[in-house]
């Protein structure tokens, strides 16, 4: 990097201290705006879901009359307690077998050497780059013969977000390659088999990845829509929350279902937002380590 | 332009530099394609010896081997069983009989195994002649040979037509793809039999032991345990994406459409036609919308990244500042936008713009009010329908604002991981040598995060590219802008969302089309990669920094 270079010391009308002050409190009024622009949807979604007088929107956010009429209809008139079971059904799944097949990938590709591993990853590499929802086309249609989709959704759904998952293993590499190699070897020269090695030295040091992994599983389900309205069609018992709440929000619902749709939101964050929170240290260890690495 | 040399480089003023910079980079372009095809030509080359090599390796093992050899070219295993290792030869052995069983019983698998399946189509027929069936890349031949047909049934109350179905086209392009995926492992499993049995002749020969199937199997936990790890994820990809995306890709040479659903209607093979539409900018051709959407795709991708990277790194900033306190709950409170499902967070937030969500009557009236003040002059009046989803540009702009609301906290969270690894003897230093917060910022922060965070960019580039969820729940693609590909284009619309909408919501669902989209989705980001790989410093030398 080159030299900066030098100017006279800084000076300021006001004192070193008072300018520190000053640009403490810019900072802070930054920060409180901020604050209420990325708080203020989610506080009126909170608000709307409230509202009793009008199902449509309206153009305001406080509510005329407060009640709970919104939810009494969605457990009452929807099968919207079926959509959220389904979704958490497919949640728990996804984030047990994603483990799984992630976990066992990305250690391979990281500890392990053998002939063809860059071929590998650079043929998943490639892989990755088309469009993944294009084959749907196929798995669709394979899928309806199977007697997957309709009724069966979630089980064809769980497959979809599983089978392929071992693609994503680079955040789950990245950590594993942070672990020294000489544990292993260590282990190695004590007569452990490469098995061994795996379940009882570098598995206990992993826990950060295992939580992140599982993490991102079961969050997987709850948050995709564009897989899940390949698979639905119309079948209203197999749906998944994502789908089911987007046909609310069609021009031809909305002026019926939009408060409906806002409470149904507040149902679904619920979960994954305190699931998230819980294990938030993890989430952003994966994120900024995965990042890093590339 | 000629090369200089370190000193004389060093010796040009910045603007220099940089125009010398960008000239290099266009100068390299022809070299860098050139250098390809040569590492291309060479593969090829290589390619070619290590056939060459392994069919000479099959020979000699053939002329040198003993008549159990010579038998497991013909039954795969054999040789294994001769030299002590059964398990080995029998699932080759196995695998044999499968092959057969799949590619070569007409309908005879029928009636071992129709009993335990409903759905017989697949063993209906033997793998080769699913493969004559579907006219294999036979342009002008349909896939499959049986159209339906009406046939006259004769009932109680009169006859009546019923259409009785041929071939599925989908099906028999499926079934055929599977036959060429169990031809090329039948050849692989053959060749390996083979060389197994001649590393037997040789230990053999040496006086030493071949290894047992139970040694065999104590290498699947040891020396082979790669093998046992990978088995199910790569099962997984093969079948649920490797065999999909070869089959998609074949697609783009088909008619397969609503139309022609490979049922009701065979479709059939096409060969370039549908690449042609691609780059007809005529009437009915697809060129138009296609450049279109692909120069929105790239800007959108490119205002969305650098919006986000800059902003995030600006947040990040701020909250990792000394003396910024509750550091946690500032944090916590954008973490909160990853947490929440997109799909909620996004449609909620698309139909507050609406014009009659809050914040769209919000700035209807805003407007109008400042109309009334004379701040704003009249031809600036908003109906009462007015909004800001409608427009083409105020569309685009929203969405690459609403998307900061999406980005930045990503950005917020690795920037930070990244800010507490910046020594801070640089800033020490700096301080002393009179630098300021922005100076600061500028010389140390900002290349230190750019040159950490390459690789990301790349990535965040691609990811904006395929931004489905932003684009298709906020605005759907919309406003519309014509059609093509049997299906609306939007302003909005990204490649990905284009091609979604194509498959999921047109009447007419051109499969090709978005076969050939995607194919070109793939192209997009493959080139970009290469590009941004080749000119990216940290992903060339790891120390580089500093």
């Amino acid at each position: 990097m080159k030299q900066i270079r030098t100017k006279k010391p800084h000076t300021s009308l006001l004192g070193a201290k008072a300018s520190r002050r000053l640009g403490n409190a810019i900072i802070y009024l930054l920060l409180t705006v901020i604050t209420v622009v990325w708080l203020f949807p989610f506080f009126g979604i909170v608000l709307e879901s409230f509202r009793v007088e009008s199902g449509a929107q309206v153009g305001y956010l406080w509510p005329k009359q407060f009640g709970a009429d919104n939810y009494i209809r969605l457990l009452r008139e929807t099968d919207f307690l079926r959509w959220f079971i389904n979704t958490g059904i497919m949640g728990v799944a996804t984030a047990i077998l994603q483990t799984v097949f992630v976990l066992s990938m990305s250690y391979t590709l990281s500890r392990l050497r053998f002939k063809g591993r860059r071929g590998l990853m650079n043929f998943m590499l490639i892989l990755g780059m088309f469009p993944g929802f294009l084959t749907l086309i196929l798995i669709y249609k394979v899928f309806v013969d199977l007697g997957l989709t309709a009724n069966m959704a979630p089980l064809g759904l769980i497959i979809v977000y599983c089978a392929s998952s071992g693609m994503g293993y680079y955040v789950a590499k990245g950590f594993f390659d942070t672990i020294p190699k000489s544990l292993d070897e260590a282990a190695r020269v004590d007569g452990a088999t490469r098995l061994q090695v795996f379940y009882k030295v570098i598995m206990p040091l992993s826990k950060p990845i295992v939580i992140y992994t599982v993490l991102m599983g079961f969050m997987a389900p709850w948050g995709d829509f564009m897989l899940a309205n390949y698979l639905i069609h119309e079948n209203s018992r197999g749906m998944s929350v994502a789908v089911g709440m987007f046909e609310w929000l069609s021009r031809a619902n909305m002026n019926e279902k939009y408060t409906l749709f806002c409470a149904a939101g507040v149902i679904v964050s619920i979960p994954v937002v305190s699931v998230f929170l819980l294990l938030q240290r993890y989430y952003v260890e994966g994120v900024t380590g995965g990042a890093v690495k590339g | 332009m000629k090369r200089l040399n370190d000193l004389e480089y060093l010796r040009l003023d910045k603007g220099r530099a940089f125009l010398y910079n960008v000239v290099m980079f266009f100068c390299a372009i022809p070299g860098f394609f050139g250098g390809a095809i040569l590492k291309l030509l060479r593969l090829c080359k290589k390619g070619v010896t290590a056939i060459g090599k392994e069919i000479a390796d099959i020979v000699r093992t053939f002329v040198r081997g003993n008549w159990a050899v010579r038998l497991s070219f013909v039954i795969f295993g054999f040789g294994n069983f001769y030299y002590g290792q059964p398990l080995r030869g029998a699932l080759f052995l196995l695998f044999e009989l499968v092959f057969c069983a799949y590619m070569l019983v007409p309908g005879g698998a029928r009636h071992w195994l129709g009993l335990a399946f409903k759905e017989t189509s697949l063993l209906a027929r033997s793998g080769f002649e699913w493969l004559v069936k579907s006219n294999f890349l036979q342009t002008g031949q349909t896939v499959g040979d049986v159209p339906p047909r009406e046939e006259i049934v004769q009932g109680l109350l009169g006859s009546t037509t019923v259409t009785v179905y041929g071939d599925d086209s989908v099906k028999v392009l499926l079934y055929a793809l599977l036959s060429i995926f169990f031809i090329i492992a039948f050849i692989y499993t053959w060749r390996l039999q083979i060389r197994q049995c001649r590393i037997c002749m040789d230990i053999t020969a040496k006086g030493k032991k071949v290894r047992s199937g139970k040694q065999d199997l104590a290498s699947l936990v040891d020396d082979q345990f790669h093998k046992t790890m990978l088995a199910l994820p790569l099962v997984g990809i093969l079948t649920f994406t490797v065999l999909p995306i070869i089959y998609m890709v074949l697609i783009a040479f088909t008619s397969y459409d609503a139309a022609h659903d490979g049922y009701a209607n065979l479709f059939s093979w096409v060969g370039l036609h549908n690449f042609n539409q691609l780059f007809n900018f005529g009437q009915g051709g697809l060129g138009l919308a296609f450049g279109e959407i692909l120069a929105w795709t790239l800007m959108w991708s490119f205002f969305a990244t650098f919006t986000n990277y800059f902003l995030g790194m600006f947040v990040a900033i701020m909250i990792n500042k000394k003396g910024i306190k509750i550091k946690k709950f500032w944090r916590t409170v954008l973490v909160m936008t990853i947490a929440i499902p997109q799909f909620v967070s996004l449609l909620y937030v698309s139909r507050l713009f609406d014009d009659s969500g809050v914040l769209g009557k919000l700035l209807i009236n805003g407007v109008n009010t400042l109309v009334d003040w004379n701040v704003l002059p009249d031809s600036m009046t908003l109906a009462a329908n007015f909004s800001l989803w409608d427009g083409e540009w105020t569309a685009k702009i929203l969405l690459i604002v609403l998307n900061i609301w999406i980005g930045i906290p990503y950005i917020m969270l690795m920037a930070t991981g990244i800010l507490m690894n910046i020594p801070t003897d640089l800033y020490e230093s700096s301080r002393i040598d009179g630098a300021n917060t922005f100076q600061q910022y500028a010389r140390i922060t900002l290349p230190y995060m750019l040159f950490v965070t390459g690789p990301y960019l790349l990535t965040s580039f691609v990811g904006n590219l395929n931004n489905f969820n932003v684009i298709y729940l906020l605005t759907g693609g919309g406003p519309n802008n014509g059609i093509a590909g049997g299906v609306s284009v939007g302003h909005t619309d990204l490649l990905i969302t284009w091609l979604y909408r194509m498959t999921i919501e047109s009447p007419k669902a051109e499969y090709y089309t978005a076969s050939i989209i995607g194919i070109m989705v793939f192209l997009v980001v493959a080139i970009l990669s290469l590009i941004v790989y080749n000119v990216i410093p940290s992903t060339k030398n790891e120390e580089d920094f500093k």
